[in-house]
């Protein structure tokens, strides 16, 4: 077991909520066409109001602090948080489009210790990128603000999203990165909005992409193992925990709402009526997320998936049900390894249709 | 013997986790936990207190062990630390501003 697993462990035996997300604005630079946020400020926290929540989360044991977005930079008071954050010794990553950081902030970042800084990018190609971003000359801003960031010697992370306007970038992009002395990180998930509009998941890319970024060692490490057929269900996998949402972890918005997770818009309370630690300990939507394991999920607890599948309850939360699959790791699961999840399974038997499997042999039985 | 005095570096992010302190190097993202001992030693580096008084006040009284044995323990763990770059070491007092230089 690693530090990092020996901590999360730690954490979750004390209770103790060892990482938060805490996005400072929704408003936004650019705007993507995968994004799911809505942008307009709807009474975002003052300053105050952050650093009295900072000082809460520390209170609380948080160690891991992600700050983002929306653009957190955007933030006239951007620096300040972040002052508060560190002079408060949380282990800061920042999480940005990086189109306002000049050599000045690139500086700022390196002298206030922020650990990591993570860059959405999109495509080597500007008219990939800006195309997505909506922001002309967004690409070049945003590689000339990892060039000053690296200058600093700060610890750079390019992130990608791979939908359909972006997939033939994939491998060049993951180059530059490369060429460029920073990490790559690829997310195979378009999510649904927060406000639970779906319709960008047409944006989701289509299933030979996926298959091509699953056989892909830089992304997924060993392959083999990675889409190794599932070992058969035991104890263990029935007993495990989904995800840290919940239990190690949760997110807080611009508005001061607890959710489990940036990816499980389940409120769980809000931060002006309430401390941090009340919510944390006592929010019973909190309380009912932690109370489930894989034993309790109808459908997947069942499935040949259930100990290796990446399902997220914050997804399947949104498909209408927390205890129910996730259908976008159904379709990993399956392309990873070939076979169908029981959600799959249980949703192409009420439809049976021989003729779409080509090549399927019929074998008509001679009546006794 | 020189006094000794030690304070935490800027470059760092800190948390107690239980008993235990868990330290992360922003430097090099190195991390680090320590003990119920060393963890009572981090605490009290302000960068004023020489580490004898640290050790008299912090370690002894708090934790079976003889002043000779805590103190030469307590100057190996600062050695160490101050090796990674987490903790400064001085002997003279150590100012806020001192402290608050990050090296990379």
């Amino acid at each position: 077991m690693s530090l990092i697993e020996q901590l999360n462990a730690k954490a979750l035996a004390l209770g103790v909520p060892i990482s938060v997300h805490l996005d400072l604005t929704y408003r936004c630079n650019e705007r993507c066409e995968h994004c799911y946020l809505e942008h307009d400020d709807k009474g975002e926290m003052t300053a105050a109001e952050i650093f009295d929540i900072l000082s809460q989360l520390a209170d609380a044991g948080v160690f891991f602090l992600v700050i983002s977005g929306g653009e957190p930079l955007l933030r006239r008071d951007f620096f300040q948080i972040l002052e508060r954050a560190r002079s408060l010794l949380f282990n800061v990553k920042l999480k940005t489009n990086a189109v306002l950081i000049r050599e000045n902030e690139a500086r700022r970042l390196r002298e206030l210790g922020v650990e990591q800084v993570q860059i959405s990018v999109y495509s080597h190609r500007p008219e990939v990128h800006d195309g997505i971003t909506k922001l002309p000359g967004s690409l070049k801003k945003t590689l000339r603000a990892i060039e000053f960031l690296k200058s600093q010697g700060l610890k750079v992370t390019i992130a990608n999203v791979l939908m359909r306007q972006n997939l033939l970038d994939v491998s060049e992009t993951q180059r530059l990165a490369s060429e460029m002395g920073v990490g790559y990180t690829l997310d195979p998930t378009v999510t649904p909005m927060m406000s639970g509009d779906t319709a960008i998941l047409d944006m989701r890319a289509p299933r030979a992409a996926l298959r091509e970024a699953f056989r892909d060692p830089v992304l997924v490490g060993n392959v083999e193992e990675f889409c190794a057929v599932p070992a058969a269900i035991d104890a263990d996998a029935l007993d495990a925990l989904p995800c840290s949402a919940g239990h190690t972890a949760c997110y807080i918005s611009p508005y001061a709402d607890v959710y489990p997770c940036v990816q499980f818009p389940l409120p769980s309370g809000n931060l002006r009526r309430q401390k941090f630690i009340d919510i944390w300990k006592n929010s019973s939507e909190l309380n009912e997320v932690r109370s489930i394991t894989a034993r309790n999920l109808p459908t997947c607890s069942s499935c040949t998936h259930v100990a290796s599948c990446t399902r997220c309850p914050g997804l399947a939360f949104m498909e209408g049900n927390m205890r129910g699959p996730s259908t976008a790791d159904c379709e990993k699961s399956l392309v990873r390894t070939g076979i169908p999840s029981a959600n799959m399974l249980a949703k192409t038997a009420g439809r049976w249709q021989p003729s779409s499997l080509p090549g399927l042999v019929q074998i008509r039985l001679a009546a006794t | 013997m020189m006094p000794k005095y030690i304070a935490h570096s800027s470059a760092i992010a800190a948390r107690k986790l239980g008993e235990e302190m868990i330290i992360m190097s922003a430097v090099d993202s190195t991390l680090f936990t320590l003990n119920p001992v060393a963890t009572a030693i981090w605490q009290a580096a302000d960068g004023r207190t020489p580490l004898s008084d640290i050790v008299a006040t912090a370690v002894c009284s708090e934790f079976d062990v003889s002043p000779e044995i805590a103190y030469r323990d307590a100057e190996e763990l600062v050695e160490q630390l101050a090796g990674h770059g987490i903790l400064l070491v001085s002997d003279h007092p150590i100012t806020p501003a001192e402290a608050s230089q990050v090296s990379r």
